[in-house]
């Protein structure tokens, strides 16, 4: 069960060239608006022909440029959530979700397998609703039966959550966390939103530009974003410009401060990158004097900008957030990072 | 009354007049008809114009929307003159019929119906146009990832969904065939109870001085006109309801 992709696109100015394996699990797209990502899935899903490449689902060839392969999408057998969830405005959610049976014959089967998917995703007397008469959160379970029920080798989610309200948010994440769980398909999910990402996918691409800088585990990737794109996409606040001067030391000239790190670093060392939640007054590590900027109140932390006592002028100040409960009276005339915790970027 | 022309169509013409003062409803059935073809034929002709010239290139479908929306702004008479070049006996398509079927296109009922066509044409062409430029193909490429197949998704998810335009494009070119004048005048001519339609009666009737009679055939023109517009504007309201937003 694998998924292999490696294609290019071009668009007026814009290349789409991304090459990756992907075996079972959610795999994650994080990137910016206009980076390519929706453009990958729908080149996966067959709405849109790439120039060049190959697209290989489970030893199915889906397209070959070299072989003149290009099955069309209702012989890829690959779901789509759209960002508007795409459900038809004329059919009922019964007719809705009926359409992803259009294959299936039996009319028995039909039914038992229509009753299922309205019980399993709690669609129960909605049935005879119009996607008019839906909520957000209605229409992505509506949709989302719609598409389970054509029985997909593959799903591909993009944005899913984009359309809902942050509130609803949360709840359809794990909604969906939880449906993708029993269902046990191969799913990518597009996202801009790292706390999605984090969440809901094993694995994660990062693109930029029209192609991916680092594909790995989620979790690794947020440890370790690799570069300086890496670092933003991931949500570290604090990047600046460093070089190498020991085996587990750089220099931060922008702030006159020198880290040591815990990874031994590399050569090419072209900036670090320190996350907001990551300075502590007690680390006995990376302790420098700093000064108060600005405080920044947000619902359940602190935003601390400061700078180092010989940082730059001309550089931006320093995010630090601490939770409220933890936040003392007085800032503390010192911070320390531990140096597990200081990012090195290569590129 | 302006009696003193000769010829086979006057004689006719008369004699269709003296028959009585009470009504010959030739021409209501007539136009009826043949806006009920042209209809059907502008309907389907103009759907599938719009469909495929909306994924045209740019430049061919600059070309392509002028060429089919010319008869809008043509004079009808000009578009009865180039069908007459066509359809006529000594012509190229109409020769054709004839030898072949012995069929003749000019001055019989139905060729008003290709005047009525041609002319209706572009309302249907650039109101379904415009429809199917705001559908949302985002509702095509799910059918197609839901493996339902094209011919399913034209008619079952974008017709439905363009219906309005769609519908508002069929009714004008019912309208505008019924209404047609120009162009029926010269490919169909006018033979009482054969080819006369409403409109083409209505003119021979005020110019022959029967204005009474003229008048009521208006009077039956503005109520078949007003009844379709009304029709389809509840038909609109009741569709609309049943997907309304709450």
């Amino acid at each position: 069960m694998s998924l292999s992709v490696n294609i290019v696109k071009t668009l007026g100015t814009f290349t789409l060239a991304v090459s990756f394996e992907s075996n079972d699990g959610i795999l994650g797209f994080l990137g910016a608006s206009g980076t390519g990502k929706s453009m990958t899935l729908r080149c996966i899903a067959g709405i849109e022909k790439p120039d060049s490449g190959r697209i290989i689902l489970d030893g199915v060839t889906l397209f070959d440029s070299e072989k003149h392969i290009n099955l069309p999408p209702q012989e890829r057998h690959v779901g789509y959530l759209f960002q508007n969830f795409a459900l038809f405005p004329n059919m009922t959610v019964r007719q809705n979700i009926l359409s992803g049976l259009y294959r299936q014959k039996d009319a028995v089967q039909k039914k038992k397998i229509l009753e299922d998917m309205i019980g399993m995703l709690s669609l129960q007397g909605l049935e005879n609703y119009y996607p008019s008469q839906l909520s957000g959160g209605q229409q992505q379970r509506a949709a989302v039966a719609r598409i389970l029920v054509s029985r997909p080798n593959l799903l591909l989610l993009d944005e899913p959550f984009s359309a809902l309200d942050s509130f609803l948010r949360e709840q359809m994440q794990a909604q969906l966390a939880d449906v993708l769980r029993v269902f046990d398909k191969k799913v990518i999910l597009v996202t801009h939103s790292r706390d999605e990402a984090y969440q809901l996918c094993s694995n994660l691409a990062l693109l930029d530009n029209g192609h991916i800088l680092r594909i790995g585990g989620t979790k690794e990737l947020f440890a370790d974003p690799g570069s300086r794109q890496g670092a933003v996409l991931t949500g570290c606040k604090n990047i600046a410009d460093a070089r190498k001067t020991g085996e587990n030391e750089v220099e931060v000239p922008a702030w006159g401060v020198r880290f040591t790190t815990v990874q031994p670093v590399r050569d090419g060392l072209k900036a670090i990158g320190i996350r907001a939640h990551y300075f502590n007054p007690k680390s006995g590590a990376n302790h420098y004097p700093i000064s108060l900027v600005e405080e920044i109140e947000e619902p359940f932390a602190w935003v601390i900008t400061f700078a180092y006592t010989g940082q730059n002028p001309d550089s931006p100040p320093v995010w630090w957030r601490i939770p409220k409960d933890r936040r003392t009276e007085v800032i503390p005339g010192e911070l320390g990072v531990a140096p597990q915790n200081i990012l090195l970027l290569y590129e | 009354m302006k009696r003193g022309r000769t010829g086979f169509t006057s004689v006719l013409l008369c004699s269709y007049i003296e028959r009585g003062t009470q009504m010959d409803w030739y021409p209501l059935y007539n136009s009826l008809r043949i806006a009920a073809v042209s209809c059907i034929i502008v309907f389907f002709s103009g759907i599938f114009a719009a469909y495929y010239v909306v994924r045209l290139p740019r430049l061919i479908k600059g070309m392509l929307d002028v060429l089919l929306t010319l008869p809008l702004v043509l004079p009808p008479t000009v578009v009865g003159y180039f069908l007459i070049l066509l359809l006529g006996p000594g012509h190229p398509i109409g020769a054709w019929f004839m030898s072949v079927f012995s069929i003749k296109l000019v001055m019989t009922w139905y060729s008003g119906i290709f005047a009525a066509s041609v002319v209706s044409f572009p309302l249907m062409y650039r109101t379904a146009r415009g429809a199917f430029e705001s559908f949302d193909e985002t509702l095509a490429y799910s059918g197609q990832t839901l493996g339902l197949p094209n011919t399913y998704i034209f008619w079952r998810i974008r017709m439905p969904a363009c219906r309005q335009g769609i519908l508002a494009g069929a009714v004008l070119s019912f309208a505008r065939a019924l209404g047609e004048y120009g162009a029926t005048s010269m490919i169909a001519g006018y033979i009482p109870g054969r080819t006369a339609t409403i409109s083409t009666t209505v003119y021979q009737l005020w110019r022959t001085d029967n204005d009474n009679l003229a008048f009521k055939w208006v009077m039956v023109n503005l109520a078949i006109s007003a009844t379709v517009l009304l029709a389809v504007n509840m038909l609109e309201k009741k569709k609309t309801e049943r997907w309304a937003v709450k």
